[in-house]
């Protein structure tokens, strides 16, 4: 079982610049940030590494930071320009016992990040739940469409903190 | 002289009765044979996490309730853990134990309804009338704490809303006496029937190598052979102060990780949720039930995710907060969603009548897979 | 009505109405279609299985719309279920009946002001004969919905435009 620190130390070794930092601002989980052009890399690296024996990713949620500028659109509507979209990785190793937190963040305006659905199956549908909400790219993902939303839904990624909801789908009234 | 033959699309759903929902599959057939299917899920999408970041924390819980409308008590004991982890909470230990066995009782309830329905699907009617009659005591148990059948906004964030009925514990322990033989009947209407065991064993076999890779949690991951519970490997709330076993699928009319055993593990899970309940009804200690819950739910800043283990397998919350009385994002993982994308794998090279036999035995809530 | 063989007073003979007759053997045997949507669909079968029993008022669950009298819209309806659920009513033969079960498809339910995705209640999409409140409404509420709809029938005729 390793800590969060040994399971840094062993990506910095291996990938240098790529592993960016280790985040340790929030108390309770420390999170290893990565480039998000790097991440298959280094998830090939630790799911075969028999230290690491990442075997299983738990969870693969996009969150938008919010972080750019507020900007005036339309009369009373602000939308958000610039500042950056991350992903959050959960893995967990069943016979190492131990657990990882990896981040990745990405440009508002063009959010790219490699596709790990090669490296674990389940990330498929993660995936492609992230560009339904949030219009993350994964690249060299193998059918990125929209999961749960509908397909012909124009209106933008509703979990993007500027989302605007439209009057009217097919005809139907969306607003209460 | 060769006869043409030509692939079919067929579509399944998204009104079928045995799709457990609003899904909708899209199978690539030739004859009888499934070469491909395509799941299209987002019917029963309910924007679950856009309402969590516009309410308050506590607020979240009737939401959370409707995720898995099937243990809906699992799902708030879930999202209370990463909570109180988040404010670090210590909550009495008379509210640990009323957790656990709502949580237990809540686990059989969902048990029932699984192996019902899927008895239901395969052409089984009466097992679904005994599960069916069975949940009822169990539902009106959960009323009698707090007055709703399904969706209970009952385990608060550090407490309880309020404390058990004083008849509570009697009924509880009745209960459990009245279900015990209750199992072997099940298993004499249903488990070793010959056509439910021709319909489920070998079919659908699901390695373990490949149920690690999709990460597929719960009884579906048991029944491919490996102990792996986080009430064990993980413990939370006070699980580890029970003597309970984990039932893992033996491959016994077939090859492990098929149907009969994902069935199976289910049903030999529920005796073990009896036995935890049994324990915990002896133990439960008098205390005080809303003492440490908090004025104003406002966590700190920083990331965090918790888990525990749910009926259909591994429930978990990512939040994010930003230290205000809103979280800034609520990210669930859902055990339905993740079991769901083997559905492809297992179904390739089997028969339609079989999609519905593997469909059932992995057990979703469309509530859960859409949010 | 009665029961039936109250109404022999004279051999063989039944003196009524068409529209009684007509109304009593719709209202006794209302098939509804097998479609459950959310939370409430539990509930639903619930109430079709053993211990609330809807089989007692004739109401047997049909996996085809086409066979089928009434639809219980039992949970919330999203905006991709919705067109699907049009199509569903209108393959239905007349006369049609729908009940709309629980607040997520009366009006939307918890869901109505953030709900980006929720439909704010069926009768947007398809005309709606009786709301069973409740989120979601206990099994005996759906029973009282099923009664109301029973007397709706009950007063209806085949002749006479209802207003």
């Amino acid at each position: 079982m390793k800590n969060d620190e040994e399971i840094f130390e062993i990506l910095k070794a291996k990938f240098g610049d790529s592993i960016i930092e280790l985040n340790a601002k929030s108390p309770f989980e420390k999170v290893i940030v990565i480039a998000p052009l790097k991440i298959k890399e280094v998830s090939y690296f630790l799911r075969d590494d028999s230290e690491l024996d990442f075997c299983s990713l738990v969870l693969l949620s996009g969150v938008d930071d919010a972080n750019g500028e507020k900007v005036e659109l339309e009369e009373g509507f602000k939308g958000i320009q610039g500042g950056t979209l991350s992903v959050y990785y959960h893995l967990e190793s069943i016979n190492q016992k131990q657990k990882a937190t990896l981040k990745v963040s990405t440009s508002r305006e063009n959010p790219e990040v490699e596709s790990v659905s090669d490296v674990w199956r389940n990330a498929d549908w993660h995936e492609r739940e992230a560009f339904d909400m949030y219009g993350i790219k994964f690249l060299n993902h193998p059918d990125l469409r929209r999961i749960l939303m509908p397909e012909d839904w124009e209106a933008g990624y509703p979990l993007r903190k500027d989302y605007r909801n439209p009057e009217f789908y097919q005809g139907m009234k969306v607003p209460y | 002289m060769a006869l043409k033959t030509e692939e079919m699309v067929l579509n399944m759903g998204p009104q079928h009765p045995s799709t457990h929902g609003v899904l909708r599959l899209e199978l690539e057939l030739e004859g009888e044979l499934v070469l491909n299917v395509r799941p299209h899920l987002g019917y029963l999408h309910r924007c679950f996490e856009k309402h969590c970041e516009a309410m308050t924390y506590p607020q979240v819980i009737p939401y959370v309730d409707r995720l898995d409308y099937l243990a809906a008590m699992s799902n708030e004991l879930t999202y209370a853990i990463t909570c109180e982890k988040l404010m670090n909470i210590q909550v009495p230990e008379r509210v640990e134990y009323i957790r656990v066995i709502m949580v237990e009782l809540q686990r059989i309830a969902s048990h029932l309804v699984a192996l019902g329905t899927f008895g239901l699907d395969i052409g089984a009617f009466t097992p679904f009338l005994y599960c069916f009659i069975d949940r009822e005591k169990i539902l009106s148990l959960f009323e009698l704490t707090c007055g709703a059948r399904m969706l209970y906004n009952y385990i608060w964030i550090g407490g309880l809303s309020h404390d058990l009925h004083p008849d509570f514990i009697r009924l509880a322990k009745e209960f459990v006496q009245y279900f015990k033989p209750h199992v072997a009947e099940l298993n004499n209407l249903l488990s070793y029937n010959k056509i439910f065991i021709e319909r489920t064993a070998n079919v659908g076999v699901l390695p373990l190598e490949a149920a690690i890779n999709y990460n597929i949690t719960g009884p579906s991951l048991r029944g491919s052979g490996i102990k792996w519970d986080l009430r064990k490997n993980d413990p939370y709330s006070i699980y580890d102060k029970f003597d309970f076993d984990i039932p893992v699928g033996k491959g016994t009319f077939g090859q492990v990780g098929d149907c009969w055993d994902r069935y199976f593990v289910r049903v030999v899970e529920m005796e073990q949720s009896l036995r935890i309940i049994e324990q915990a009804l002896e133990q439960i200690p008098e205390g005080d039930v809303t003492s440490a819950l908090p004025k104003r739910v406002k966590p700190p800043e920083g990331t965090v995710y918790a888990r525990t283990e749910n009926p259909k397998g591994e429930l978990g919350f990512f939040i994010v907060s930003n230290g205000s009385l809103n979280p800034y994002r609520v990210k669930v993982k859902p055990p339905s969603f993740v079991n769901l994308t083997v559905l492809g794998e297992l179904c390739k090279g089997c028969f339609i009548s079989d999609v519905i036999a593997i469909l059932g035995s992995i057990d979703i809530v469309m509530g859960e897979v859409d949010r | 009505m009665g029961l039936l063989d109250k109404e022999f007073s004279d051999g063989n003979i039944v003196i009524t109405k068409t529209d009684d007759l007509l109304n009593w053997a719709r209202l006794s045997s209302l098939w509804q279609v097998g479609f459950g949507l959310a939370c409430c669909a539990i509930e639903m079968m619930a109430t079709s299985a053993s211990h609330y029993d809807f089989d007692r008022f004739g109401v047997i669950p049909r996996n085809s719309p086409r066979q089928a009298d009434v639809i219980i819209i039992s949970g919330t309806v999203t905006l991709k279920m919705a067109q699907r659920i049009k199509r569903l009513y209108e393959q239905m033969p007349d006369p049609k009946y729908v009940i709309s079960m629980g607040s997520c498809s009366n009006c939307g339910g918890p869901y109505w002001d953030h709900g980006y995705h929720v439909l704010k209640g069926i009768d947007r999409v398809i005309p709606v004969d009786v709301y069973v409140p409740g989120c979601p409404p206990r099994p005996e509420a759906l029973l009282e919905g099923l009664l109301k709809l029973q007397e709706k029938i009950r007063n209806e005729s085949t002749v006479k435009k209802s207003a």
